[in-house]
């Protein structure tokens, strides 16, 4: 009796156990189903190409080269913000500042994940919006700019803490080594400490851009919501995650706009597939060290 | 350009660091104080425990306040016995091979998801294929995914913090693999798992997109009867009154903020000091 029931028991935790990979086989076909069923009636080339999107008009386009340069300008523009300011915190924290109170800024830096994103965007909207709109003399503050901002905002936790971690695993041989031969402590940290964690930083990067790219309350309320290539990161612009996220609503259940929303569900399901693979690889190879 | 000594480059570093981390932590405080400042006066009773009125721009938010209850405690209770058992599969079962390094690829990919895309699909297989309609169980069932690879990885962290010594001595008296994880390991991982939990309630608690399509509702001047009606949501209700609704009263906006943001920051900070309190109370 009892051994029977073990095995039952067994057998749900495997069930459970492999349920992740059940899972991302559904999400991944599920998009690629609708998606397909979109490229059917309109070619993905012209798709990815294409820069006009007007889903509602009477001879429909469905272009997403505007949201996707929208969502890759907000990235960059964040990445260039939270890189630096992440990897300098993340090396302030585990090297230079007193331990008594290395929890304390971990903790801090940490808070800012638990903010949830609407509240983020609302915050954004009353104070970097106005603010970016009067000091650069614009005629909206809903810009890719103030976007890349609050995004920034939003990816040094995940820079800092996961690069603070890959700091933190470099053998202390390698710092005692260097500091023998005479080199400052600067030294050491900016040329051994920080190279023997590469690759662990490299992976923070990419899940910061990671997060990133698949933000949508936030970047839905600061950036302008403009489907149109932009000229510079003081336009307004679109991301593909907010196109998803405002247009959904008013699609017809089945219809070409749709499946078009799908479509973009599944670039942007690729997009971070790779940008997680490639982190993961580069989290492995920081192990080996 | 002038070559600066080993020893004052150091310290101009040092400074530059200091700013950094200043920079990653003043935001987060500011966003704090000031929605605390302009939130605070518009929290009380009434606004807490009241139908909204004048198409939202008087009354209270205690729809939205229980929709988003009831989404967070139905997706708790299908993604933590699911999350917990693939945790205790990955932690105890779990061999080296092929199989387990792809069930950990797709635990990583599986949080990597955007959170938009899991609206997505869970308006496609919940709300339309398995015609749940746009419903608290549609919603819960979609944050329930996506919140399971963040359960199994902390979960796997209480699990693997029990030391080995304790399941061999389990072992060894003849004690089956699943009753010594039944008896031994759970128990000794639970105040993690529970730890794990609560910061798992506060950062769903706080998701917008994955409920946008499946969940929530523009305006429902009543509460839920069943898992089967629509509900308002508070993140959504933020997002709405911010956005949509022309003339909305600032501190009415800044006080959903304010009830929004503390019900997740208290959470997050019970589930720190339990996690504290844990720790200083383990046996080994």
């Amino acid at each position: 009796m009892r051994k029977s029931l073990d095995y039952i028991i067994e057998a749900v935790i495997f069930i459970c156990g492999i349920l992740s990979i059940v899972f991302v086989v559904l999400i991944f076909s599920f998009l690629l189903k609708e998606g397909l069923s979109f490229f059917k009636d309109f070619s993905f080339i012209k798709f990815i190409t294409n820069q006009f999107w007007y889903p509602n008009s009477k001879i429909p386009s469905f272009g997403i080269l505007s949201l996707i340069s929208g969502s890759a300008l907000v990235t960059l523009g964040a990445c260039l913000i939270a890189v630096p300011i992440g990897v300098m915190t993340a090396l302030f924290i585990s090297e230079i500042a007193p331990k008594s109170i290395r929890d304390i800024l971990k903790s801090l830096v940490e808070l800012m994940a638990a903010i949830p994103s609407v509240v983020i965007g609302f915050v954004g909207m009353v104070t970097v919006v106005p603010l970016v709109k009067n000091v650069f003399n614009l005629p909206t503050g809903l810009t890719a700019f103030s976007g890349s901002i609050m995004l920034a905002l939003m990816a040094i936790p995940t820079i800092v803490t996961i690069s603070e971690d890959a700091i933190r695993s470099v053998p202390w041989q390698y710092k005692e080594g260097a500091l023998a031969l005479g080199a400052t402590k600067w030294q050491t940290l900016r040329r051994v400490v920080l190279k023997a964690a590469m690759p662990g930083i490299i992976a923070a990067i990419m899940l910061g851009i990671g997060r990133v790219i698949g933000e949508t309350m936030a970047v839905m309320m600061i950036t302008g919501n403009a489907a149109h290539v932009p000229h510079s990161i003081f336009d307004p612009i679109r991301t593909m995650t907010s196109t998803i996220a405002s247009e959904m609503g008013e699609t017809v259940r089945g219809g070409m706009h749709y499946k078009s929303l799908f479509a973009i569900g599944l670039v942007l399901f690729l997009i971070t597939f790779l940008v997680n693979f490639i982190a993961d690889l580069f989290l492995g190879k920081n192990k080996n060290l | 350009m002038m070559k600066l000594s080993p020893k004052l480059s150091q310290k101009l570093s040092y400074m530059l660091l200091f700013i950094a981390t200043m920079l990653a932590i003043i935001p987060v405080l500011i966003i704090i104080f000031l929605i605390i400042k302009n939130g605070y006066s518009a929290i009380n009773w009434k606004f807490l425990t009241s139908m909204p009125e004048d198409g939202m721009r008087a009354g209270g938010i205690f729809p939205a306040i229980i929709g988003t209850f009831a989404i967070v405690m139905c997706a708790i209770v299908i993604t933590l016995p699911v999350g917990v058992c693939a945790a205790i599969y990955l932690n105890e079962y779990a061999k080296d091979n092929f199989l387990t390094r792809l069930i950990k690829l797709a635990i990583v990919n599986l949080a990597g998801v955007p959170s938009v895309v899991y609206g997505l699909f869970g308006l496609g297989i919940f709300v339309m294929f398995l015609k749940l309609g746009v419903s608290i169980i549609a919603g819960a069932l979609t944050l329930s995914i996506m919140e399971l690879p963040v359960i199994i990885t902390t979960a796997r962290g209480a699990l693997n913090s029990v030391p080995q010594s304790f399941r061999e001595v389990s072992l060894s008296l003849g004690v089956s693999r699943w009753q010594t994880i039944r008896h031994i390991v759970l128990p000794n991982a639970l105040s993690g798992i529970l730890t794990g939990t609560i910061l798992s309630i506060a950062r769903i608690s706080g998701e917008t997109a994955p409920i946008l399509f499946t969940a929530a509702a523009f305006y429902v001047p009543r509460l839920p009867d069943s898992i089967f009606d629509q509900v308002m949501a508070l993140p959504y209700h933020l997002y709405i009154i911010s956005t949509q609704i022309p003339n909305m009263p600032k501190n009415i906006i800044y006080g959903t903020a304010l009830v929004l943001m503390m019900m997740v920051l208290t959470m997050s900070f019970v589930a720190i000091f339990a996690r504290i309190y844990f720790r200083k109370r383990r046996k080994w």
